[in-house]
């Protein structure tokens, strides 16, 4: 039996197209693109072929605003810190949200301890934030606004157009965390106004080790990597081109489907808020149904627990994840989900359903007719629910 | 994903005795929700003190339904006085081992049972008698100290796996570390700071005490408060909802909030309150 998967948002599976690519690079036993030979002028030809796909990604006219990195989490990490050192001097205050990545909370943690001072803004129920609370945070003092694209538990999209607007007035350098966007809903670096935006190979279907971060030219930011001089003197160390090659024709297939993609996922998660009533109830919808991502949905089932209605899923071969504090490993319920405004109970027995482009609409239904009598099971063996029923 | 044993498994999908049993002689619940698990354990007791039948409830992650899974099989048909030497040792062994991260399921597993004995003794609801150290999980000096000594733990994070102790804010790991030390009978010979916190900790647990603490209370008049700022020992902060309007928000501020934070976090700390 296939394994239906329904966790697109931890990972999602190579295209056939990319792998092609990626293994034909690996064959054409490419040279280091900085070499001035022809092996290398082949290389270095070969990797700005994927810059200028990825550019168009994110409607970038400038493929040099394009830096790649290893991950998304690299590219946070060169937003924050490389904007936040190059501009200690003009003041030591950063702005951010209550619901970012761990790659955006722990940069800053680490800025706090040597000093920075961090304002983090709530969210509304919907997680979103105000922007106008982000014009009210900015200080003399900031240098940096930190705010996500879209959040990777409840898949709420943030007013960045409208934070950017703010941010470009008050002369602060405004960073965007758009891993979980890019390749996935439209996004339009000029007409959006940011000065720095994260994103990652992954999630338009390119390999993973690979991401990129658009630094809006004329912006200037430390790098976070010192040595050579590749990427344009902004990202050292040789590039992983046979992982870029592939981030690129990802991004060319991304550009392509996109309309067909976007529908694709709109119908299914339709699909699954309209069938959803018919085989559970008692449970919470996190995700806002205007402004979010079309490929995620966040669930909170009353009464049981995230991890076995996981595990008990894979049992029956469908994968999803969840946000239990018992799957995670810390003890803790999602700073996400808490903010929001959900209790830990029901915090504890959130589902993140991803879709990908790889699903079907019967997928939908296998899932739901799954979880409905696991829910039942769990909330037969669950104290909470009998003293409530 | 966790390694779960094959019987941990078997136990988590087709748990034994689930249910609750009507006129119990014993009945032992532990847990809460805010530690994210809860166990219900009720008992059956025959002439001869022996337990006829043991049936659980249980929300939770697949190793509190095995764990309690396990612990009711393992009780029927022993007295009662076998079944009270019962260790959380004994569950993990049963299921063939839990994951380390996992064990404080097993812990509450013996919990339950055993306040389901003192239950059927007709004992007084245990007091639990000892000072609170890891106010996250409510968790006190003396079950810290019982984990330790039961299970030979050395240091903060085996305590956290087995009790949850310190698997929160982490302010507590300082007295966690003092108290492994003095069961294990080495001294602590050197503290890492003399006194008092860092800032860094000060703002950590004021953020801690306004989330699990402080917010809550308010919200249930339709308040809210937000963390501004922290110098000099001064916690700034902005009264939100109904507080920012109510004539009485300074009584709040100084006799909730500020007791509150002083009590929590450290006693010479004040609340101002930053106006728009």
């Amino acid at each position: 039996m296939t394994i239906i998967n329904l966790d697109h948002i931890s990972s999602k599976p190579l295209l056939p197209d990319v792998k092609e690519a990626m293994i034909e690079a690996i064959n054409n036993d490419y040279a280091n693109p900085s070499s001035q030979h022809k092996k290398g002028e082949e290389a270095a030809e070969a990797l700005e072929k994927a810059r200028e796909s990825v550019a168009r990604l994110i409607n970038s006219n400038m493929p040099k605003e394009i830096v790649f990195t290893s991950s998304g989490t690299e590219s946070v990490n060169h937003a924050i810190k490389g904007a936040v050192l190059a501009n200690a001097e003009k003041g030591k205050h950063i702005i951010t949200s209550n619901i970012e990545h761990n790659a955006v909370i722990r940069s800053l943690r680490r800025l706090k301890s040597d000093g920075f001072k961090i304002t983090s803004v709530s969210v509304d129920e919907n997680g979103r934030v105000n922007p106008k609370d982000i014009a009210d945070a900015i200080t003399d003092q900031t240098i940096l606004v930190s705010i996500m694209h879209s959040n990777n538990e409840t898949g709420t999209i943030q007013p960045i157009e409208e934070i950017a607007k703010i941010t470009k007035e008050k002369k602060v350098l405004f960073h965007t965390d758009a891993v979980d966007s890019v390749g996935v809903v439209s996004i339009d670096v000029q007409k959006m106004g940011v000065d720095l935006l994260s994103f990652a190979s992954n999630t338009f279907y390119g390999p993973t080790g690979v991401g990129g971060l658009f630094i809006r030219r004329g912006t200037v930011i430390w790098p976070l990597l010192d040595g050579g001089v590749q990427e344009g003197n902004k990202r050292a160390g040789a590039e992983n081109l046979i992982g870029i090659i592939g981030m690129g024709v990802a991004a060319d297939i991304a550009n392509r489907d996109f309309d067909a993609r976007l529908d694709h996922l709109n119908k299914l998660k339709n699909r699954l808020l309209q069938e959803l009533p018919n085989y559970i109830d008692e449970y919470i919808i996190n995700t806002p149904l205007e402004d979010s991502l079309p490929n995620l949905l966040s669930l909170s089932i009353k009464y049981i627990e995230g991890e076995s209605v996981m595990l008990m899923l894979d049992d029956e071969d469908v994968a999803v994840s969840t946000r239990s504090a018992c799957a995670t490993g810390s003890l803790r319920a999602s700073h996400v989900l808490l903010s929001i405004g959900l209790d830990h109970a029901d915090a504890q027995g959130t589902l993140v359903i991803a879709f990908g482009v790889d699903n079907k609409e019967e997928d939908i239904i296998t899932f739901l007719t799954a979880l409905k009598h696991i829910v039942k099971t769990l909330r037969d063996i669950s104290p909470l629910s009998s003293k409530t029923h | 994903m966790w390694e779960y044993t094959e019987k941990v498994k078997d136990h988590f999908l087709n748990p034994r005795n689930v249910g609750v049993i009507e006129n119990a002689d014993g009945v032992g619940e532990v847990g809460s929700l805010a530690c994210g698990d809860a166990l219900k354990l009720t008992l059956k007791v025959d002439g001869d003190k022996r337990i006829s039948d043991a049936k659980f409830q249980t929300f939770g992650c697949a190793s509190a339904i095995a764990s309690s899974s396990a612990l009711t099989e393992m009780i029927k048909g022993i007295t009662i006085d076998e079944a009270e030497k019962i260790t959380n040792n004994d569950i993990a062994e049963y299921l063939g081992g839990l994951p380390k991260e996992k064990m404080h399921c097993s812990v509450m597993g013996r919990d339950a049972l055993e306040k389901a004995i003192a239950n059927y003794r007709g004992e007084p609801e245990k007091r639990v008698d000892g000072e609170i150290v890891c106010e996250c999980f409510g968790v006190t000096d003396l079950e810290i100290q019982r984990a330790v000594k039961e299970n030979n733990l050395k240091t903060i994070e085996d305590v956290t796996d087995y009790v949850k102790a310190g698997g929160g804010c982490e302010s507590c790991h300082d007295k966690i570390q003092e108290i492994i030390a003095s069961v294990n009978g080495t001294p602590v010979t050197e503290k890492t700071r003399p006194s008092g916190l860092t800032n860094i900790q000060k703002i950590r647990l004021i953020e801690e005490t306004l989330e699990r603490e402080i917010k809550p209370e308010l919200k249930k008049d339709g308040g809210g408060i937000e963390f501004i700022d922290f110098a000099d020992n001064t916690v700034f902060v902005k009264l939100r909802g109904t507080c920012s309007t109510c004539s009485a928000s300074q009584v709040t501020l100084k006799h909730y909030v500020e007791t509150r934070i002083k009590e929590l976090v450290s006693p010479e700390l004040v609340v101002e309150e930053v106006k728009q």
